[in-house]
């Protein structure tokens, strides 16, 4: 159990003097609090399991320190840090019974057969395996195979920190959500750091309390879902999260106001006048633009479909030349291709360069 | 089910069926109708029915003598072999490079003994090995060690295993590397979380993951060793005395020495056998380890 700091961790596969663009991890430093859970989410080759790889000491940074407990322990080999990591593809060793593989990070250890013994029954009470200690491992279904890769990881009483790397990956649907709760509960059992990899958000926003969104070799936002979801730090964020994902356009934009396709949109706070140099967006969710009949007032778009997620309706229209999704109320049924746009002000966010203004309120 | 009924599909495999008829049919049936018989040449012969295989399994005639004993030293090379060649190989594919320019360099080095001709392999041996020109046999001499494999016996059984181990090492160094890449780098990550050693290592998965590969090993080693005729023939001709005569060798004897075609046949036949039921009990050692690894449903 410990808090990771991580002080501008770097890391290229090309050597520590490759350009800076074409690192696997651009500098970052963050901390890691004891007991969180956390995921790391991002498409895939941003980074995620690089940064997951140089916690567990798999991969040696080029740059940089990692912290446990305010200690170095950058030149630690694996065995030293006391991690636990669950691979995308359960690992299990093939010869053993489940009892056995559970037991193994121990013996290894030369811990007492006695207190061994203890700890693997309560291990596989805790996660479900105790009817299946002594049967062959590679006799089970992949669910209790990862399960099993879990074990071997809480078993050590002394474990840091459980690094998972896409682990439901090879899980059947149904049975992703019982091992996904199953997780949750070991984690408010256990009060273990937890750091989750995914490409899948659903996976990252039902885990975490933390989620740090990856692109591109770098940390773009870390916050609680919600905030991710109301406030992105970057259009990335914007995009990836939700579903689907925020709209972004090419504005102008100057004090209260943002102008799009010849049209002026309300701002909720005071932007000012932003540099001439950037390339200013707006971003809004739509969840927060509303289609309706066609006005003056209003942004008129071009409707090319309309989608039906059940609980609701999305619209997906066109302005200008960019593609927009908007929500269809209740009660509504465009009439014609083309409609209005209603934005709520407080959800429309400014970007520069793709990253977040702050306006004045 | 309708099926189409096109007789003419027997004159495509009639071809097939008269190459297998002359290369393999006939001369087998050749050979069993042999079995049966006696020959004082001059081809003529006279009806023996199972006379020589009684006198194959007997010990204390000469044909039962020489089958036995020669069958004897055939196991007891195969076990040999297979004792230093299977652990060696698994040692050379362990050290052997996992990337980079020295896998291909390693790659060919091991195959260069596999392609070498059986009898090119004998003959290098025999000059390597003599004591007046070879290099080993002169260097082990001046070296004080009494080395002549044409005269002692465990000098001729030593050269012999040697120079199998040389050969056929390599083949089992190349399925054991195959076996190793095919492990996933998740494996040996987790093994470090786990703090395993080296050897646990081994133990836990390199082995078991190589099981496979190592059942086929096994198989071609025995089969080939089972069946070595030209390099001890090439380089010691049987001898001293028969100490390195091979079932093939004493076949050979019998069927082209002395023209013996009945007991030659009796002992050809039976020397097929059994490797025919080696073969099936390693297949059916196979396939029954391969179903053993299916994960069970429902065992969640």
């Amino acid at each position: 159990m410990a808090r990771i700091d991580l002080v501008d961790l770097a890391h290229s596969y090309g050597g520590p003097h490759a350009p800076q663009d074409s690192y696997a991890l651009k500098p970052v430093t963050m901390t890691w609090r004891q007991g969180g859970a956390y995921a790391l989410l991002g498409p895939s080759g941003c980074g995620k399991t690089t940064l997951l790889n140089l916690i567990s000491g798999i991969v040696t940074p080029s740059h940089g320190q990692i912290l446990f407990d305010g200690k170095d322990i950058t030149p630690l080999s694996t065995q030293k840090r006391n991690i636990a990591q669950v691979f995308q593809f359960p690992v299990i060793y093939d010869t053993m019974t489940v009892g056995q593989n559970l037991a193994f990070p121990l013996r290894n250890r030369g811990v007492p057969k006695a207190e061994v013994d203890a700890r693997v029954k309560q291990i596989a009470d805790l996660l479900d395996l105790t009817p299946n200690l002594n049967r062959k491992a590679t006799r089970l279904t992949a669910d209790a195979k990862q399960k099993i890769s879990l074990g071997r990881g809480l078993v050590r009483s002394d474990v840091a920190a459980v690094l998972f790397d896409e682990p439901l990956t090879v899980i059947d649907p149904e049975l992703k959500w019982q091992l996904r709760s199953k997780l949750k509960a070991l984690h408010r059992e256990l009060d273990l750091t937890m750091i989750y990899v995914t490409h899948d958000q659903t996976e990252a926003l039902t885990f975490a309390d933390t989620v740090v969104v990856m692109h591109d070799g770098r940390v773009v936002q870390s916050g609680t879902p919600a905030e991710l979801f109301d406030k992105p730090a970057h259009t990335f964020v914007g995009y990836f999260i939700g579903s689907p994902g925020m709209n972004i356009v090419p504005a102008q934009v100057s004090g209260h106001e943002a102008r799009v396709d010849g049209h002026t949109i309300g701002l909720h706070r005071n932007y000012g006048v932003l540099p001439k140099d950037k390339k200013i967006e707006i971003g809004v969710r739509p969840e927060f633009v509303d289609i309706a009949a066609p006005a003056s007032g209003l942004l008129s778009a071009t409707i090319e479909r309309i989608d039906d997620l059940g609980r609701i309706q999305f619209a997906r229209v066109r302005v200008g030349n960019a593609k927009f999704a908007a929500r269809v109320p209740p009660g509504f049924s465009p009439s014609g291709d083309t409609a209005g746009l209603v934005f709520n002000p407080a959800h429309v966010h400014v970007y520069a360069d793709s990253h977040l203004v702050e306006g004045v309120a | 089910m309708d099926k189409t009924v096109n007789q003419k599909a027997w004159f495509l495999v009639l071809p097939v069926f008269a190459v297998v008829a002359f290369s393999a049919i006939l001369p087998l049936m050749t050979v069993v109708n042999y079995s049966m018989q006696d020959t004082f040449g001059n081809n003529q012969f006279f009806w023996n029915g199972v006379g020589w295989f009684k006198e194959l399994l007997d010990p204390s005639t000469d044909l039962g003598g020489r089958f036995l004993a020669s069958l004897g030293r055939n196991l007891f090379f195969s076990a040999v072999i297979l004792a230093i060649e299977v652990p060696l190989g698994i040692v050379v594919a362990l050290s052997m490079p996992r990337e980079g320019w020295s896998v291909a360099a390693c790659l060919v080095i091991l195959a260069l003994p596999l392609l070498i001709p059986w009898n090119v392999v004998g003959t290098i041996w025999q000059i390597f090995g003599r004591p007046d020109i070879g290099l080993m046999g002169y260097v082990l001499n001046a070296m004080g060690i009494d080395y002549n494999y044409v005269s002692n016996d465990i000098d001729a059984w030593v050269t012999v295993i040697v120079m199998d181990v040389w050969h056929w090492t390599s083949l089992v160094a190349l399925l054991c590397y195959a076996g190793l890449k095919s492990i996933p780098d998740a494996y040996y990550q987790a093994a470090q979380i786990d703090g395993a050693s080296r050897w646990a290592v081994f133990r836990a998965i390199q082995l078991p993951k190589m099981n496979r590969v190592l059942l086929i090993a096994v198989l071609l080693r025995f089969m080939d060793s089972f069946m070595i005729y030209t390099e001890p023939f090439v380089v010691t001709g049987g001898g001293p005395g028969n100490s390195t005569t091979f079932i093939s060798i004493e076949l050979v004897k019998i069927a082209l020495g002395q023209f013996d075609l009945g007991k030659a046949a009796a002992l050809s036949l039976v020397y097929n056998l059994i490797i025919l039921i080696v073969c099936w009990v390693f297949y059916t050692v196979m396939t029954n380890a391969g179903t053993e690894r299916k994960p069970q449903e429902g065992a969640a």
